[in-house]
């Protein structure tokens, strides 16, 4: 698994360094949200609905309040006087909104998901804080309920938000070319009925988040476990009227994300709005329980899609309808369908192409970006569609879709698409056709009929099955990052993006390191801290390694002309005859010269004696023409995204008595441009195939008629575990993007994408003999065995 | 026996436990985990609590040398026992033991939050089973969940660490 | 997720105990914990009193008596899985308990804890109903046993009086040879059973079956004996006929349904799981003892 780099000269970029964040968590001395304890800190337990739609008549907390060791119980009524706005106004740009969603901090009037918070107590601990909450009496009138997205939007359907018009959230088309035309004149057309589920993030660590606030100057630290600390820091100035720089939010070490964590939360509000009220500092740590029914998620898409070909298999049109599952509340926008929409046909050329999209208002928890952010779903359509075409017309499944890739030679190729700012989707460089020949290379596609054949022979059923990705990633416009040699001789690195455990440090101190004399021990980054980066937008889209990363290049090469210039001027010899090495600026001496030390101190001054030299003094003149010190500040602005790309093949063992499905082997061949760090890109890749295994086959986030929640802890909700791993063999190639300096893609969400589209392939391949067709996800072996059960009772009804 | 010979219930207890080999006492409410014991008694917020309902095990402690789930025991019942925590793992100051030294070499960690359960789980195993299949290893941590890694490098962990240990066993015999 | 409060007590002995359990109201005992605390933590379960038998080492201990194995309430699982009596006697009882969550539950999980838990998928009571093991119960009025199959009243629900425990187990020790099979299916590795069967097989000297013994679980409130399966096996050669006619006896019964896995499915798939577990069983016999 050991991946090819771009960086062939390079110090430490392509190359397996020790990552910098790993001395700390490998002894447990990370500093995680709930790991930060402050005097005379108070835990915060939320009060949230068990109904998932009700009017709020009446919240009496004089029980709770009475208890010994309860400071506080704060409503809406209680905090609305201290906040300059009471709801969470984070909905994206877009023109397809019907109804505005704005959630409030906390709910007074109306509940409308399980889990919604209602009131906040804070308490000498948590144990304490947890038995008031069963004190506060809740006077409930029940409302009906909006479960299912598709009923809710069916005429008559009961409103998810009481008075509302509709469940109509946001419609939109998405689209090109003259696509009934295109259906009208085409020799063929396939149809599916798709039905897609994601769940939640599930990172390990849940939510968290701690405020203190500096009454002197009146100024808040919120510490959150949060993707996006500049996006917090700006709601949470918003709605508590303060200024940036009465407010820092700083991100501790970040226990994982996956999406959800991008969100601004009502709890991040009520907190920072505690901590300043009451004058002691509050924590408030999400349980599991809390994560299910609180933390956004992604859940039901529907879409009813058709495919048209010609006689070859080229496709000649692709439409269709698509329900996406809101939940309640806008919680960030209609990015997730419109990810979807624009992901499905991106490998492939598809003249015309028009999804009729709308969004449903559900009474259940919010939907926002979970890994992959609609791309799964988007890719799972359209490689269903390719299925049914293959099938249709007796053409390999592989060499149908080979004949409709986007060839290397059409790159860059712009689509008629844009995203959802406007911006023209180009993919951007990448060879397709033979991304996927490695992958099928690797997993047996030749071979496998007979291979199946044999298996059948002896009872057993396996299949093999393919699905293609293109991921729009390193999503613009920038991410600042600032880079300053103190005269200690230390680099420090600030910066807007956000770790969350990805080992953004690393790759952050690699990109500078490897202009600075390579020494990665030499560097501190700040990342997270609203104080330590002016700018920011953070962890989405797998963008901060393309955005951040190439602002620290630039950074780092401006850097690295200044510490050149001045130690020049010192030397008295020119920038291009010295070298960085370590933490020392050398002059390039011939190997075979001997010299004292005397002429040694003349031709090598270390980082720090610089730094110290530009630093000035008063009444000196500064070195170079640089001005003083040595800093350098970037926000390299690409708008357009890079687009990587990817195959994974799987194979599977059903058994036909149980409707278990075993995944037997995959093979996932991918590009991300240049890879930065062989090791973190397959730890990359390895997590997301986990997650889109759990996609498949495991994880379901189900609620009840009454849009109850089904699964609220981790028995329940199936996260796959190691023995759920088949083996999987990673395969690299490398087209570097021409957007960037570094020629890299993002690659955070690439494993995640195909998964579920290849499992199913390969599960129709291995129940051939029973003509079923996956139409669903995720699929448990009750799903299986019914499928089974069908195709054995048509088969029978045929005799 | 009588009534009044019975134990009297109490809402607090004075413990005595041996944490990384010291020795620590605190007065605990009964009804504290042993978890929060750790973190918030004595400090050592390693050990992570990841669901708080004996499912993901993040918490894993070794308990008289035995892996378990921190969240699912009180602070009371390890009154005159042994706790070993991620941070009693390391040699010493300097030296890492071999399984944290082979996850820093595999990329069997990436945010860091599902570690401690990992590798107090994993040394226990490894103890036991000196020369572990991969599929031992899966078994092993089947009940330590990771979101982050897709258990790979932890699982080339394991078998790094075990060939290590079994070469440092060989060596001292 | 934190327990609410109630008042804690950690006995010594036996009599200590269920003198305790006598005299409170609201008293729950705390065994391995590995149910128990989760249901604390959740704030599902309310006791006023919290009795710990972990104090307690005259209930943890595994000794042969005879043609039985004694397990002592407070045997841990991983302690039952190391002892060598328990894999010579009872080798039905390891293979299940490989099916038994994972390392670190088993390390704290006991099995009279599982046994009073009495979860309808726990491998642990089929095995004992399997096996026609003998429960061993205290109380202050004295001690009983009691067969497990009236020990397992109903869903989650002992024959046990309000001031009676568990101290022990009796599993009867099968003849040398005999076939085993424990099988499960489960979502994931260590999950609870959606349907698992415990089968076994002793044999006569001329291969005939002398006593055949199928457990369903997982699909019922309690371990379901298949008796009817077991009357045809009896007395017979078991060939792929009468091991398929056996576990058509699964296709009749009334299933458990949740909210993830429908009745159906539990039928359908206890069929399969008996028929491969009756195959795997008298594949494993040795017949010539």
């Amino acid at each position: 698994m050991t991946a090819v780099s771009g960086f062939h000269n390079a110090k430490v970029l392509g190359r397996d360094v020790p990552r910098v964040e790993d001395p700390a968590l490998i002894r447990g001395q990370g500093r995680f949200a709930d790991d930060i304890m402050l005097p005379g800190m108070l835990h915060a337990a939320f009060l949230r609905s068990p109904n998932a739609h009700a009017r709020i008549l009446s919240i009496d907390a004089t029980a709770a309040r009475a208890l010994p060791g309860v400071h506080a119980v704060l409503t809406m009524a209680d905090l609305a006087p201290h906040l300059a706005d009471t709801r969470l106004r984070v909905a994206m740009p877009s023109p397809s909104y019907r109804l505005d969603l704005h959630r409030p901090v906390l709910a007074d009037e109306e509940v409308v998901h399980v889990g919604e918070p209602i009131a906040v107590i804070l308490a000498d601990s948590r144990y304490i804080a947890e038995d008031a909450m069963a004190m506060i009496e809740v006077d409930y009138d029940p409302l009906p309920v909006a479960n299912d997205c598709v009923a809710a939007l069916e005429p008559g359907a009961p409103t998810a938000h009481d008075g509302a018009p509709s469940n109509l959230v946001a419609e939109m088309v998405m689209g090109y070319g003259d696509v009934d035309a295109a259906f009208e004149a085409a020799p063929h057309r396939f149809h599916e009925r798709l039905t897609v589920h994601r769940g939640g993030s599930h990172s390990m660590e849940c939510r968290g988040v701690v405020a203190v606030h500096d009454a002197v100057d009146d100024r808040l630290t919120v510490w959150c476990s949060t993707q996006m600390p500049h996006a917090a820091q700006r709601l949470l100035c918003d709605i508590m009227g303060l200024a940036e720089q009465q407010l820092r939010v700083a991100t501790p070490d970040v226990g994982g994300g996956f999406g959800p964590k991008l969100v601004f939360y009502p709890e991040e509000v009520v907190v920072a709005a505690a901590a300043r009220l009451l004058g002691r500092p509050v924590k408030w740590i999400e349980d599991r329980r809390e994560h299910f029914v609180a933390t956004t998620q992604e859940r039901d898409q529907i879409w009813d899609v058709e495919l048209a070909t010609d006689d070859e298999g080229r496709i000649l049109g692709v439409r269709g309808q698509l329900i996406h599952d809101h939940g309640a509340w806008t919680a960030r926008g209609v990015n997730v369908p419109q990810g979807a929409m624009s992901a499905m046909p991106l490998p492939y050329l598809v003249p015309a192409y028009r999804i009729d999209l709308k969004v449903a208002a559900t009474n259940k928890v919010p939907v926002t970006p979970v890994r992959g952010a609609g791309q799964p779903q988007g890719v799972f359509a359209m490689e269903r569609l390719l299925d049914a075409a293959a099938s249709g017309l007796g053409i390999d499944r592989a060499e149908i879709r080979r004949r409709n890739q986007v060839p290397p030679e059409r790159m860059p190729y712009e689509t008629p698409m844009v995203t959802r700012g406007g911006i023209a989707i180009t993919l951007d460089s990448g060879d397709y056709p033979k991304c996927m020949a490695m992958a099928l290379d690797a997993a047996g596609w030749e071979g496998f009929a007979a291979r199946q054949m044999e298996a059948r022979a002896s009872g057993r059923h396996i299949g093999i099955g393919l699905a293609n990705y293109v991921e729009g990633t390193g999503r613009g416009p920038y991410e600042h990052v600032s880079i300053r040699l103190e005269p200690s001789g230390r680099i420090f690195v600030r910066t807007g993006a956000a770790a969350m455990g990805q080992g953004t440090r690393t790759m952050l101190s690699q990109i500078v390191a490897e202009q600075l004399g390579g020494d990665m021990s030499n560097i501190e980054v700040i990342a997270g801290d609203t104080h330590a980066a002016p700018l920011g937008i953070g962890g989405s889209n797998s963008r901060q390694t393309v955005m951040a990363g190439n602002s620290a290049h630039a950074a780092a090469l401006k850097i690295r002309e200044r510490v050149l210039e001045v130690a020049a001027q010192i030397m008295q010899t020119a920038p291009a005859d010295l070298e960085i090495e370590g933490r020392m600026v050398r002059a390039q001496t011939p190997r075979n010269v001997q010299m004292s030390n005397v002429q040694m101190s003349n031709v090598q001054m270390s980082l720090g004696e610089i730094a110290r030299v530009a630093y000035g003094q008063a009444g000196f003149k500064l070195p170079g023409k640089g001005g003083p010190g040595i800093a350098a500040s970037e926000e390299v602005v690409i708008d357009a995204m890079t687009y990587s790309n990817g195959t994974a093949v799987a194979e599977v063992e059903v058994d036909v008595e149980t409707g278990e499905v075993a995944i037997r082997n995959l093979v996932f061949a991918h590009d991300c441009g240049h890879v930065l760090h062989p090791r973190i890109v397959e730890g990359q890749l390895m997590g997301g195939i986990a997650h889109g295994i759990g996609n498949a086959l495991y994880e379901f986030m189900g609620f009840d008629e009454n849009a109850q929640p089904l699964t609220t802890n981790l028995a329940e909700y199936l996260l796959v575990t190691a023995t759920e791993m088949p083996p999987v063999t990673l395969l690299h190639m490398e087209s570097p993007t021409p957007l960037n300096r570094l020629g890299i893609k993002g690659v955070g969400e690439s494993g995640v994408i195909p998964i579920g589209g290849a499992i199913a392939s390969a599960i129709d391949h291995a129940l051939e003999p029973f003509g079923v067709r996956v139409a669903k996800l995720p699929l448990s072996p009750v799903d299986v065995l019914a499928l089974i059960n069908e195709g054995r009772a048509r088969s029978e009804g045929k005799r | 026996m009588g009534v009044s010979d019975l134990p009297e219930g109490s809402t607090t207890r004075r413990i005595e436990v041996t944490v990384n080999g010291e020795v620590r006492s605190a007065e605990v409410p009964v009804r504290l985990m042993v978890g929060d014991f750790l973190r918030q008694n004595l400090k050592l917020t390693g050990t992570h609590f990841g669901c708080e309902h004996g499912v993901c095990g993040a918490c894993t402690i070794l308990f008289d040398g035995r892996a378990v789930r921190s969240c699912l025991m009180l602070a009371v019942q390890a009154d005159g026992h042994e706790i070993t925590t991620i941070e009693g793992l390391a040699l010493s100051t300097d030296t890492l033991h071999p399984l944290q030294e082979a996850f820093c070499r595999t990329h069997g960690l990436q945010c860091g939050f599902c570690t401690p359960g990992m590798l107090t789980t994993l040394i226990e195993f490894l103890e036991d089973c000196p020369d572990p299949t991969p599929e031992e290893i899966r078994v092993a941590i089947s009940g330590n969940i990771c979101r982050c890694t897709g258990y790979e490098g932890i699982v080339a962990a394991a078998l790094e660490a075990a060939e290590v240990l079994r070469a440092r066993r060989a060596g001292a015999a | 997720m934190k327990p609410p409060d109630f008042l804690y007590y950690d006995p010594q002995s036996v009599a200590e105990a269920v003198g305790l359990l006598a005299s409170l109201e609201n008293a729950r005992l705390l065994a391995g914990g590995q149910s128990l605390m989760a249901l604390l933590n959740m704030r599902y379960a309310f006791p006023d009193h919290l009795i710990d038998l972990n104090r307690i080492d005259a209930l943890a201990g595994i000794t042969r008596e005879g043609d039985e194995i004694r397990i002592g309430a407070m045997t841990r699982q991983r302690d039952i899985e190391d002892s060598a009596l328990v894999r010579d006697g009872l080798p039905l009882l390891i293979e299940a308990l490989s099916h038994v969550g994972h390392r670190q539950t088993r390390n704290r999980g006991t099995i009279g804890g599982s046994l009073c838990h009495l979860d309808p998928a726990a491998e642990q009571v089929a095995v004992a109903n399997n096996l026609d093991a003998v429960v061993e119960i205290a109380g202050i009025r004295g001690e009983r046993r009691m067969p497990v199959a009236e020990f397992t009243v109903g869903f989650m629900t002992t024959a046990l009086e309000p001031d009676e425990m568990v101290t022990a187990v009796r599993f009867p020790i099968l003849p040398k040879g005999h076939g085993f099979s424990f099988m499960e299916l489960a979502r994931r590795h260590g999950d609870f059973a959606i349907v698992s069967v415990a089968a076994t097989l002793v044999y006569d000297g001329a291969g005939k079956v002398e006593r055949a013994a199928v457990t369903l679980s997982g699909v019922d409130a309690v371990p379901l004996r298949m008796v009817e399966a077991e009357a045809m096996l009896a007395g017979r050669v078991p060939d792929e006929a009468l091991v398929h006619q056996a576990a058509r006896t699964a296709a009749g019964i009334e299933a458990l349904e949740d909210a993830m896995v429908p009745s159906w499915y539990r039928r359908q798939v206890a069929e399969t799981m008996m028929r491969r577990a009756l195959v795997a069983a008298d594949a494993r016999a040795n017949k010539g003892h």
